[in-house]
């Protein structure tokens, strides 16, 4: 009677996670597979030749690249606008609390097609810019913008909670014990949203890198210049060239996999470092 | 809440009538047309009229549903499965792709008359109001200080046929060999500042950015914009085009399976009757009929036009030459050169 006796504290158990093993394998597991699978039908030599070919490997600096400073630029903005939006309270902060979720919902490439115009030579924004000799539109600062645009909210969501939760006793505690403004920041704060923060980023940089409805608008699409992989993917499909599509789609797959668990791995560690 | 038999009696009771409703609405014949982006207008109107007809010629009511996307997507949908009775794209190689994954038998294209395209269009220059630029042909484009716009073939059906228009034009001129044609379209596409992934895309860039000079487009693409900004833009039609060939075909696999063969192909044939050829025309597509064509005569300029088959084989060939991986498009932007 040994499972009798390994009884846990909480029932429910074997239930659900058999629930959850059948729930990620359906949603998340066969799908993925079935890339790998198609991509067996080309031969090595051939996937070797799809994947180094110099357009789609300048693609892949462009959709690392851009979606890590996209990442970078909302962690610390992000940060900024969490932090004002759970610590302070002023006229019109539900609305802008509202606004970080437009992001999430406005159709991509309404967000792009929106974006493009602005930052266009000839828009609100992009007209002064190029003036100054900044192009924002069709190079690879404008899909920048575009991935900062739909990382937003990923940060802000993933952080302010955190922040809301963190007691100002703390820092007040801190601050009576003789702690500078530094010290209550770096080690206090800091310390406790860093695993919330890289979390934010890391699900800022994964969309960011999957990213295609908002990009391929302001991008340009100009070969070795501004092509993201995902527009590459979409090339080979037009193609009917199924397998070449999902051979990019591996290699992106395996890039972010590892980044996101080296993130994850970093998180932990983090994590244990905060535990008292 | 207590589930009790009555509940359950009652819950059972209206799935039936539910699931009746559904089948009930199911009996009438329903077609699914799977089409390309600017063909929406068009359709629209030509649905109503093909309804109309039917109605009136079998006393059968029907329902047509549109789907529109990019033509290499929407052909990628009906081979994945979208149960299109008939597909209206934008390039015969589109459909020869669902040929070969067999729900099309082979030899569509014979099926009906005139390469199964009941209306075609041409590439037509769109450039800014009084022309500025001077641009009247072809040759034109590749002077110094012109900025063109067009889609990215390798992504857009639309910007293949412009493509190959500019290709054709060059092969045409006296002492024209396939190596002039080569540079001509590498310098023209030099001068692409944006390659955007659809037709509409570069329409905007061009209408509503104000980039470019001049913008590559179909002529009924051309005329939509026309009609949507009035005052700021010109068409110039230049001395030799192509002619695009949108063909239309019944997927064979889905019509046998739905029964709806007969409808489909009387749709279809419809398209070429003076009435389908009416509705064509008023959306700036040239009709094939004769008559209606000299009815709308002063609404398509004079062109001379060739087709892909006179010029580059037809389209298999085409693809594979002009804008399959490394193909002499890709070249075109191989690092280096």
């Amino acid at each position: 009677m040994s499972i009798r006796a390994q009884r846990r504290v909480l029932p429910g158990f074997g239930l659900t996670m058999g629930i959850t093993v059948l729930y990620l394998s359906l949603i998340v597991l066969i799908p993925l597979a079935t890339l790998p699978a198609r991509t067996m039908t080309m031969s090595w030599a051939a996937f070797r030749e799809t994947i180094t070919d110099p357009r789609v490997v300048a693609s892949y600096r462009l959709s690392l690249g851009a979606s890590l400073v996209a990442a970078a630029v909302n962690a610390v903005f992000g940060a900024l606008v969490a932090w004002v939006l759970a610590r302070y309270s002023f006229p019109g902060r539900r609305l802008v609390d509202a606004l970080i979720d437009l992001p999430f919902a406005l159709p991509t490439a309404v967000a792009g097609i929106v974006l493009t115009t602005l930052y266009a030579p000839t828009g609100w924004l992009g007209a002064p810019l190029a003036d100054r000799g900044i192009n924002v539109a069709f190079t690879p600062l404008g899909v920048t913008v575009a991935l900062i645009f739909t990382g937003l909210p990923f940060v802000v969501r993933t952080l302010q909670p955190v922040i809301e939760d963190l007691d100002p006793e703390l820092e007040e505690a801190a601050t009576s014990l003789g702690g500078s403004r530094a010290d209550v920041l770096l080690r206090i704060v800091f310390p406790n949203l860093f695993p919330a923060w890289l979390t934010g980023f890391a699900l800022a940089f994964a969309r960011a890198i999957g990213e295609y409805g908002s990009v391929v608008f302001i991008s340009g699409n100009m070969p070795m210049r501004t092509e993201i992989s995902p527009l590459l993917i979409v090339t080979k499909l037009e193609q009917y060239d199924y397998a070449g599509a999902t051979a990019i789609a591996v290699v992106m797959l395996i890039i972010s996999f590892v980044l996101l668990l080296a993130i994850n791995g970093l998180q932990s560690w983090a994590r244990r470092r905060v535990a008292p | 809440m207590r589930l009790t038999i009555k509940t359950i009696a009652r819950a059972a009771a209206l799935a039936v009538v539910v699931i009746a409703a559904f089948s009930v609405s199911a009996a009438a014949q329903t077609l699914l047309n799977a089409s390309y982006d600017p063909t929406r207008e068009l359709y629209q109107e030509f649905n109503a009229a093909f309804i109309k007809y039917w109605k009136g010629k079998t006393g059968q009511t029907i329902a047509i549903r549109q789907s529109h996307g990019g033509s290499g997507g929407q052909a990628r949908a009906v081979i994945d499965g979208l149960e299109a009775d008939v597909v209206t794209l934008a390039l015969a190689y589109d459909i020869d792709a669902i040929a070969q994954s067999g729900l099309i038998s082979a030899g569509w294209q014979k099926r009906l008359s005139q390469n199964s395209s009941p209306y075609t269009s041409t590439v037509v220059f769109l450039v800014r109001k009084g022309n500025p630029k001077g641009i009247k042909d072809w040759a034109d484009l590749a002077k110094p200080g012109i900025q063109i716009i067009t889609p990215n073939p390798k992504t857009s059906g639309g910007a293949r046929w412009n493509y190959l228009a500019a290709w054709g034009y060059m092969l045409r001129q006296p002492g024209g060999t396939e190596d002039k044609a080569r540079q001509f379209v590498t310098d023209l596409y030099r001068k692409v500042p944006v390659l955007d992934s659809g037709a509409r895309g570069a329409t905007i860039t061009f209408v509503q950015r104000r980039l470019g000079d001049v913008l590559l487009a179909w002529e009924n693409e051309a005329y939509l914009a026309l009609d949507e900004s009035p005052g700021q833009l010109e068409i110039v039609v230049p001395s030799i085009s192509i002619l695009a060939e949108p063909p239309v075909a019944v997927v064979d696999k889905v019509v046998d399976r739905k029964g709806t063969r007969a409808i489909a192909e009387a749709y279809l044939q419809y398209l070429y009757s003076p009435e389908g050829q009416e509705i064509a025309a008023k959306r700036h597509y040239r009709p094939r009929d004769q008559a209606v064509a000299a009815r709308f005569a002063s609404s398509f300029a004079k062109v001379k036009l060739f087709t892909v088959d006179e010029a580059f084989g037809g389209w298999q060939k085409a693809q594979k030459a002009h804008f399959a991986d490394g193909g002499v498009f890709d070249q075109i932007y191989k690092p280096g050169r």
